[in-house]
């Protein structure tokens, strides 16, 4: 169950910026357009050893960068036989006409050398080749073995400085892995990479687990789970393995999220018939009970300030989403379209609330500002719930079901994600069936 | 240069975002039906002799139907006879709706019929409740048939 913690070490060695650069990426609408991009191998230092040459990285690691800004859909990147420049000259010095000939915009580059004690020196250029400058080089300093997370870095710096915005690569997918028949399905919590790789199983699949979501703060996860048969709310240790039942409650607690500051969780109790939403502070162990109302009161989650809460309530007769003060005070309906509205998730940039919706037997994923007006509908299927922000708030990862037939075969679920555009819409691979995702921040931090 | 065109944008967006709010602001209306709870034996298994061990409910709705209160009668009865079973209620949804909020309507469906059981001479110490929302359904398809089957709650002895 432990998870390895990587360091690295990043080295700025130049950093030629250039703000008056042609080449950049509008993320605000559907990018129809994507920027062509040329990513080239990057060059091996010839003092390598054989052992480093036989690990590919000169191919692997712009592979992999190439991966992560394709998907993004905001990038389109350019076949590498059509290159004319060699990786080392190209790195050093590009010549601007060659890349101009193939109609690329921008290039990246890079070089792979030998630091003490086995330790690599990655350094990237990403160029503009409309303008003939170099937009900014970068050097990173790790372990060969660490060479993914290195990719994903890069690829967060390159995104970054062509779109403006924080980049979302160099994190992470906690999620439900689901297997077996419906009536008995078996669920564990897998954790992976932002692209799918590095699936490991953190539960053994003994009993129901399902919500986990992680700490904005730690290397924590809260989630729910049937041990002994008693649902309850639990918080867990990726790194140790260590989990803590959350609070004493004499019901189910269910609906856990972390606050923003990580040092509380908010979840909902269920007694009597009877869901409130309550709050327990990780520490101390003080519990505050936030809502009081004979209705349905669940599903909270905080502003990325903390000061206020996001829930999904069925005080009207239907499920709605309503806000609150955090102190529970000032409670406000937002949502007023036809259908019942759920799973409300504030984004981590603080304008909008991501929801489900169920619309005529259809169901959206879909986003409103926190005042509920501008609701946009980004997705309708079958069934599709439960969205998650990526780390910079431009992507939503969410689940959807495919039904059964009438003798209940088939069906299954599946991770989605679709950007804040409505556009760029994409299966994330998972060796099982995968449900109830949630993204964490920036692993490299803010 | 940049940043114009970007705050161009997000001023049309902003429009957008502005009418499609003009367009939503409408008198919330329900897309639930109000009364579909199954009232077939298909699923049922049985406490006892004459004693059915569940009872379904409509989308949305933890109320007892008057077929529920017959039965939850029935097992009050045959529960009182035999005071020293002790039972679970587990309250179940379809899967139609988001999992968080089901699993508190399986825990209001099967207090429902707690309350009921209670009301009807059972001692409160003998039944514990547990909600599944909408992870153990009893037909696995995905139709009205299989949804109106799996809003139930089922009465399972514990000893």
């Amino acid at each position: 169950m432990r998870y390895k913690i990587f360091k690295i070490i990043v080295l700025f060695f130049i950093l030629t910026t250039n703000s008056f650069a042609l080449v950049s990426v509008d993320i605000t609408r559907g990018n129809l357009d994507p920027l062509p991009t040329a990513i080239s191998d990057f060059y091996l230092d010839s003092k390598l050893g054989d052992n480093i040459k036989n690990l590919k990285l000169e191919t692997k690691i712009p592979e992999l960068i190439q991966n992560n800004l394709t998907r993004s859909g905001l990038f389109f990147a350019l076949e590498k036989k059509s290159f004319i420049q060699r990786p080392e000259p190209a790195h050093n010095k590009p010549r601007f006409e060659d890349w101009a000939f193939i109609k690329t915009q921008v290039l990246v580059t890079g070089k792979i050398s030998l630091e003490k004690e086995g330790r690599l020196r990655v350094e990237f250029k990403l160029w503009d080749v409309v303008s003939a400058t170099e937009l900014s080089a970068l050097a990173f300093y790790t372990t060969p073995d660490n060479w993914r997370r290195v990719s994903h870095m890069i690829s967060d710096k390159i995104y970054e400085r062509l779109t403006g915005e924080k980049g979302y690569f160099d994190s992470r997918i906690i999620y439900v892995s689901e297997t077996g028949p419906k009536v008995d399905r078996k669920k564990r919590l897998a954790i992976m990479d932002q692209d799918g790789y590095g699936v490991k199983y953190l539960t053994l699949g003994n009993e129901l687990v399902l919500t986990p979501r992680f700490s904005p703060a730690s290397q924590h996860v809260t989630y729910m789970s049937y041990f002994k048969n008693l649902p309850r709310v639990y918080l867990l240790n990726i790194e140790t393995g260590l989990q803590d039942l959350v609070g004493d409650f004499p019901g189910m607690t269910f609906a856990p999220r972390f606050s923003p500051d990580g040092k509380k969780i908010i979840m909902s109790f269920a007694e009597e018939g009877n869901s409130d939403i309550y709050t327990m502070d990780i520490k101390t162990r003080v519990v505050e009970k936030l809502t009081d109302h004979p209705s349905i009161d669940t599903s909270p989650s905080y502003s990325p300030d903390g000061s206020y809460i996001a829930f999904n309530s069925d005080r009207s007769g239907f499920q709605q989403i309503y806000t609150m003060k955090s102190d529970g005070t000032n409670i406000k309906r937002i949502s007023f379209g036809e259908g019942l509205y759920g799973t409300p998730v504030w984004s981590p940039r603080g304008d909008l609330i991501a929801f489900t919706k169920l619309y005529k037997n259809k169901f959206y994923i879909g986003v409103m500002r926190s005042d509920g007006s501008g609701e946009r509908l980004l997705t309708e299927n079958y069934y599709q719930e439960a969205p998650s922000w990526a780390p910079n708030g431009r992507v939503l990862i969410f689940y959807r079901e495919t039904p059964t037939d009438s003798g209940g075969r088939g069906g299954g679920a599946k991770l989605w994600s679709i950007d804040l555009t409505g556009y760029n819409e994409r299966l994330i691979q998972t060796p099982t069936d995968a449900s109830d995702p949630s993204w964490s921040g920036l692993l490299s931090g803010k | 240069m940049l940043s114009k065109k970007l705050s161009k944008v997000a001023l049309a967006l902003v429009v957008t975002l502005f009418l499609g709010a003009c367009a939503t602001q409408q008198q919330a209306t329900t897309t639930t039906k109000g009364d579909d709870a199954y009232t077939g034996t298909e699923t049922v298994k049985y406490l006892a002799d004459g004693v059915p061990d569940r009872v379904f409910f409509s989308t949305n709705k933890s109320d007892l139907t008057s077929a529920a209160t017959a039965t939850l009668a029935k097992q009050a009865t045959y529960l009182k006879a035999n005071p020293t079973l002790n039972v679970v209620l587990e309250g179940h949804a379809d899967e139609r709706g988001t999992r968080e909020y089901n699993l508190a309507l399986g825990e209001r469906r099967a207090t429902a019929a707690k309350n009921y059981l209670i009301s009807n001479g059972v001692a409160a110490n003998r039944i514990k409740v547990i909600s599944y929302g909408k992870e153990k359904p009893a037909n696995p398809a995905s139709n009205v048939l299989a949804w109106s089957q799996n809003r139930r709650t089922v009465t399972v002895k514990t000893n």
